[in-house]
């Protein structure tokens, strides 16, 4: 293992590079003084085998700001979000070009172990995916295998309550997270994920298989999380990506006439607000006035 | 649109011409008549397989009923097993059924779970179907050709030496006390762990295969390497599944006639070591059947009879465990 990138090392050793500052341990120097992106996303592709799915996508994610991907279907969004904690490669074939920097440090550079970044780069996925365990167990999971040495009832409850589902479920602890109903299961998943303090969230259409009541507590309860965590969200729901974002990346599916290849690549990146009252591309402006798509 | 519409239709014809009009709901014709003959027909392949189960129980244990009758409880209480004298005491046979199957799945339950395992999580794509393949082919050999292969092949080269080594070495442990023998309990267990090994295997790839990918995804985003992965999320859904392909080999290794007759030595006794020669259940009714008469063979049947409640009851407590595992 090398020991030149701290993403291969274990906490509390000595990180003299940027990426210190995401250590848990020290939760005061996660704001640094002067903002810096959490990622940096240069000139990313990614293919499928010979399907290449994105192209040449740039940009800048702000700490502690929703940032939404937004885009018609098969544009990439979802492997766009895969690319933040290393999941697309547990797709077979899966190639991944150009840089992902995460507070300075490229997380597919020779020698990153993709569990690492992973326990820093939390997921919730589209369909709520809590394992057939207790509500306790689920929360614990995570931070057993991080090796948490604290109290662990202490964890389950203060995660719990900032997923907003304590009072709902403290009297079941130790009943199956299959029993409960898909609102609360997805927000037990964002309760796990945070359980093993990440630094940011990405959620791949979190609430897209929700009813309208449990998506608004799902967007409520990101409203909470963004203080601490910074939030990456893909979602098909424009009002979704309006309501709860600060910035929104537009994606859009581009196609070879020729071969009638198609991929994915970023259109425009800005303030949510401007994106969707003065958006500067054509076809950003056609997708948010519900043109197509 | 046809359906709505016919069934729009049908109340207005039914108030215009009364009840005569009942046929507008019949579907007539081949269609109709094709389907309650082949509804009779698997009803009735239903009723003959519950019919040649229930025969089967009622004229073997009719057969073994003077012998049950004349040994009572000591048919299976006792290991006394001397058919001049009419004395047919069965313990030893079922000891022995049950030891080498115990040790069957000692061996075969983690061989299997590594094999499928690796080929369902870290093998290449390439070996997967080759070694898969391989795996499904070893469960379909006969198994006289395993009996075979283990007298002159597995026992000179393996079981004989690690007897050996077991007996000597370990031999201060009563279940490996010497003076060792290859046709054993020990030697019985390994071929039959060889010969179930299979298809646990088979079974387990199956149940790993379906275990949801948004459990191993969630599993991975949480930070998870490989190996919490399996031990987190893959075991613990496939729990019920890994205990019911155990079961089914459990369940062959119990039956296993030949094999087992030419590896365990034929012993009409009860060792507490595994090194030593025994008998077992089946491999006795094969053994003695073509040279048994009168008494002798309604023992022999009766033998039989246990071992089908043998099975029965394990078969039960498998499937309790499963639905236990499946509540929680």
């Amino acid at each position: 293992m090398s020991e030149k990138s701290p993403m291969v090392q274990e906490e509390g050793v000595d990180m003299p590079s940027p990426a210190a500052v995401v250590s848990r341990d020290d939760a005061q120097s996660r704001r640094p003084p002067v903002e810096q992106p959490v990622f940096s996303v240069r000139d990313l592709s990614v293919s499928y085998g010979k399907n290449v799915a994105l192209k040449g996508v740039t940009m800048d994610i702000r700490p502690r700001r929703i940032t939404a991907i937004i885009g018609p279907s098969g544009c990439g969004k979802s492997t766009l979000i895969r690319c933040f904690n290393r999941m697309n490669e547990l797709i077979p074939g899966a190639q991944v070009d150009g840089q992902v920097l995460y507070h300075g440090e490229d997380i597919y550079a020779p020698g990153v172990d993709p569990v690492v970044v992973r326990r820093h780069v939390g997921m919730v996925f589209q369909r709520p995916n809590p394992f057939p365990k207790s509500i306790y167990d689920n929360i614990a999971f995570g931070a057993k295998i991080n090796g948490y040495k604290g109290d662990m009832d202490e964890l389950v409850e203060r995660s719990l309550r900032r997923a907003a589902l304590w009072d709902e479920v403290k009297a079941k602890l130790k009943k199956s997270a299959l029993d409960l109903s898909g609102g609360q299961q997805q927000r037990l998943c964002i309760a796990r994920a945070i359980a093993v303090e990440p630094d940011v969230i990405l959620m791949d259409e979190p609430a897209s298989a929700l009813d309208p009541i449990a998506t608004v507590r799902i967007e409520d309860l990101m409203q909470e999380l963004k203080r601490d965590y910074s939030i990456i969200i893909v979602t098909h729901n424009m009002q979704q990506a309006a309501r709860v974002s600060d910035e929104t990346a537009f994606l859009y599916t581009e196609v070879d006439e020729a071969t009638s290849a198609r991929w994915g690549i970023l259109v425009e990146f800005g303030k949510t607000g401007r994106i969707f009252t003065s958006p500067r591309d054509k076809r950003t402006e056609d997708y948010v006035s519900g043109r197509f798509g | 649109m046809l359906l709505r519409r016919s069934v729009r239709s049908a109340p207005s014809s039914l108030s215009a011409s009364g009840t005569a009009s009942a046929g507008v709901w019949r579907r007539k014709g081949v269609g109709r008549r094709a389907d309650s003959l082949f509804a009779v027909l698997a009803a009735l392949s239903g009723v003959l397989i519950l019919g040649i189960l229930g025969w089967m129980v009622v004229s073997t244990t009719g057969t073994a009923l003077p012998v049950f009758g004349s040994q009572g409880i000591s048919f299976i209480t006792s290991s006394r097993w001397s058919p001049s004298d009419g004395e047919f005491g069965t313990l030893a046979f079922i000891y022995g059924t049950v030891v080498t199957s115990v040790i069957a799945l000692l061996i075969a339950v983690p061989l299997s779970l590594g094999v499928s395992l690796f080929l369902t999580e870290y093998s290449p794509k390439r070996l997967k179907g080759p070694v898969g393949q391989a795996v499904d082919l070893l469960a379909a050999v006969p198994s006289v050709i395993y009996g075979l292969w283990g007298v002159f092949i597995l026992l000179p080269l393996f079981l004989q030496p690690v007897s050996d080594f077991l007996a000597e070495y370990l031999g201060f442990i009563p279940i490996f006390k010497g003076p060792p023998s290859g046709l054993s309990y020990f030697g019985a267990g390994v071929i039959l762990a060889i010969m179930i090994t299979p298809i646990i295997t088979s079974l387990c790839r199956e149940v790993f295969e379906t275990v949801p990918g948004a459990d191993r995804h969630a599993a991975y985003a949480l930070g998870a390497t490989k190996w919490e992965v399996i031990r987190q999320a893959v075991l613990p859904r496939a729990r019920a599944g890994i205990v019911g392909a155990t079961m089914l080999g459990l369940g062959r290794a119990l039956g296993e006639t030949i094999a087992v007759a030419l590896l365990i030595g034929s012993s009409v006794s009860i060792d507490a070591s595994i090194v030593r020669p025994g008998y077992s259940m089946a491999a006795v009714i094969a053994n003695q059947f073509q040279e048994a008469t009168g008494d002798h063979i309604r023992a022999l049947v009766g033998i039989g009879v246990v071992l089908f409640a043998l099975t029965i009851i394990i078969n039960m407590a498998a499937r309790a465990l499963v639905w236990r595992f499946n509540r929680t």
